[in-house]
């Protein structure tokens, strides 16, 4: 019995942990969506073309890890630049699926541009972090966690209260949820809109740098990573798609509850469960909740 | 203009006979490489009708969807099924089936249409994409209990006639897609279409009016997955000729969603315009990857060249003209017309201006 429950608690942790990693990717979306009411589709080609631009200067050029780390966020504050005045500009007034679509063109041109610079083989990045159980942790719970997921879990904590103080308590902050509120309000009274989205673009570029590298080390850099960026779409159902304790709470949930099902159920019916499971969950918390868990109610208008 | 027959009006029927000439007389006499029936034609007929299918959800209704791949797939192995375990039914009647199987489908995962839109409803709708691909993928019986991962698709058999060659299989795609075609017009020309497009342009002051969210949206929904579980089935058993859930994966969503974006969202012509686009592209692109650069340019550079152009185009098409390459083509269609228009009107009052 007492096995049967650490088993139990090994899955719950390992899915959470794993939950996290989700909201990594979640949390780029969340910013954008907040600063702009745009989905921004392309977050998961951003998180490939990212954490493949970090793994080509490290292993194409030889560059030191942290000079990489630093040429590739600069890169992806590029790519928010161009998107804001390439993409996002020309469409201020365009309806949100309309934006939606030409971010989905833009996930699109990433994906390709990643791979024609970097090549389509799978590369391995190596954070120095082992993805194997910690042994104090093993010895003295009797639980195997990943030191990797423990990173992961580590590294969304920090973001999430950065970004939180960052939102709450400075000016920038305050000029973000001015312009989510009511962008042509907020320009009127001299917020500087471009400068905003910029910012915004780029915090994201490099939100989903640090998403990258945490898959990167777990699966191997490579197309795929687009297809699990995906999962950060349900996440953001169930979280809210303007709450970044919701981005963080609901790749928590989806990291669990697959998991979960995963081990329990999933040998029913053949396994791999874990790819549907996380879509079939937010329809449900679409018929009973749409806003998500923290969400602002949705109110549309004739 | 006044329909003359049902919704259509002469323009149509002249239309229609001009590509039914072109299709049915002109090509097949002047085509006879297999290579053009088998890579460009059939594929390109399949995906055109897969694509009317997300015309109707996304481009007529206005709901955003994702899955159109997916309800292929379930039209696919649906009519594999059909041929394997009810033989009576012959070919069409499989067709049917399968698009009706199909249906199902697209109704079940269309009701979280009537909470929610937008990208909430794209995300429940990759929830049908990933979930047929893993019931075909992992049940034994769809499958026919074949290890092998891919299986061969039965020969076409129509009236006790096989539909082998690359021509036959041309004539029996051109066939499905010109009628389900002529009943694509029909219902957008229709009330039904005049509901869907209600609901896309406000679906709040739809309802208000009359308009049945409900009937609406799902009808919207079983159609466009029948005219996928259709396509989907053609698709396996005309031009793949094998049947395999990897080739329904998600990518082919996409590029379903591109076709009918970038053809024109809300026509069917644009339908047929997109497919073809994204078709014949890549096939453009790897050509003059060969002859003017004679290889020097690797394959996967080409594809990734390619998706970037794609994806370029999207966001082109999406600042400068939303609603497409049917659009600009319409666009041509009236610039040249004003001006044949234009000089004819000069040639008139000419004499006119002399008195």
């Amino acid at each position: 019995m007492a096995n049967e429950l650490l088993f139990f608690m090994e899955v719950l942790v390992g899915g959470l942990l794993a939950g996290t990693m989700y909201s990594l990717v979640a949390l780029g979306f969340v910013l954008i969506f907040k600063a702009s009411a745009t989905f921004n589709f392309s977050q998961g080609a951003m998180v490939f073309f990212s954490v493949l631009a970090f793994c080509g200067f490290m292993q194409d050029f030889n560059i030191p890890f942290v000079l990489a780390f630093i040429l590739a966020a600069f890169l992806m504050v590029v790519v928010g630049l161009c998107t804001e005045r390439l993409v996002l500009r020309p469409l201020m007034n365009a309806s949100e699926d309309t934006v939606l679509m030409a971010t989905i063109g833009l996930g699109y041109v990433l994906e390709g541009l990643a791979q024609a610079a970097w090549g389509v083989e799978v590369r391995r990045l190596d954070l120095g972090i082992g993805d194997f159980p910690v042994p104090w942790i093993a010895d003295n719970l009797k639980l195997f966690i990943s030191a990797l997921d423990i990173t992961a879990g580590l590294v969304a904590a920090i973001m999430i209260i950065g970004l939180f103080l960052l939102f709450k308590y400075t000016k920038i902050g305050l000029g973000l949820r001015a312009v989510a509120d009511d962008a042509g309000a907020a320009s009127s009274i001299g917020i500087p809109l471009k400068h905003i989205m910029l910012l915004v673009w780029s915090a994201a570029g490099v939100v989903a740098l640090v998403a990258g590298c945490m898959w990167g080390a777990r699966a191997g850099v490579q197309f795929a990573l687009v297809d699990l960026a995906l999962k950060a779409l349900p996440v953001l159902i169930i979280g809210g798609f303007s709450s970044i304790p919701g981005a963080i709470i609901g790749g928590l949930i989806i990291g669990a509850v697959e998991k979960i099902l995963e081990v329990y159920i999933g040998p029913f019916f053949g396994g791999a469960i874990e790819g549907w499971a996380p879509y079939v969950l937010a329809i449900f918390f679409l018929l009973y909740r749409p806003e998500g868990l923290f969400g602002e109610k949705i109110i549309r208008r004739v | 203009m006044k329909p003359i027959f049902m919704t259509y009006t002469k323009k149509d029927l002249i239309n229609l006979a001009v590509c039914m000439v072109l299709s049915v007389l002109i090509i097949p006499t002047f085509i006879k490489t297999e290579y053009w029936y088998t890579s460009i034609l059939i594929p390109w007929l399949c995906l055109a009708l897969a694509t009317i299918g997300q015309q109707i959800v996304m481009g007529y209704t206005g709901q955003l969807a994702l899955g159109a791949a997916g309800f292929m797939a379930a039209g696919a192995f649906a009519m594999f099924n059909l041929i394997l375990r009810v033989p009576d039914l012959g070919f069409v009647g499989s067709l049917i089936v399968s698009g009706l199987i199909a249906a199902a489908f697209g109704i079940l995962f269309g009701l979280p249409s009537l909470k929610v839109r937008g990208i909430y409803l794209m995300v429940a709708t990759l929830a049908s994409q990933f979930f047929i691909i893993w019931m075909i993928d992992k049940f034994g019986w769809f499958k026919n209990y074949d290890s092998s991962g891919i299986i061969t698709a039965q020969d076409i058999v129509i009236l006790g006639k096989p539909f082998t060659t690359p021509l036959a299989m041309y004539f029996v795609c051109l066939a499905v897609t010109t009628i389900l075609t002529l009943l694509a017009m029909n219902m957008a020309r229709g009330s039904t279409g005049r509901n869907w497009m209600a609901v896309r342009d406000m679906d709040i002051a739809a309802e208000s009016m009359g308009v049945s969210l409900l009937r609406t949206k799902v009808q919207a929904f079983a159609i466009s997955a029948f005219y996928c579980g259709v396509a989907g089935a053609l698709f396996a058993f005309c031009y793949l000729k094998s049947l395999e859930p990897v080739a329904f994966d998600i990518k082919l969503s996409f590029k379903i969603l591109f076709m009918c974006i970038l053809g024109g969202l809300g026509t069917i012509n644009g339908a047929f315009i997109g497919a073809a686009f994204i078709l014949l592209f890549p096939v453009l692109l790897n050509a003059i990857g060969n002859n003017v650069f004679h290889g020097a340019i690797d394959a996967t550079i080409i594809s990734s060249i390619e998706q970037v152009i794609f994806g370029l185009l999207m966001i082109i098409f999406m600042i400068y003209e939303p609603l497409g390459m049917a659009k600009l083509w319409e666009n041509l269609k009236q610039s040249m017309r004003s001006k044949l228009s234009l000089s004819g009107i000069k040639g008139v009052k000419s004499p006119v201006l002399k008195k």
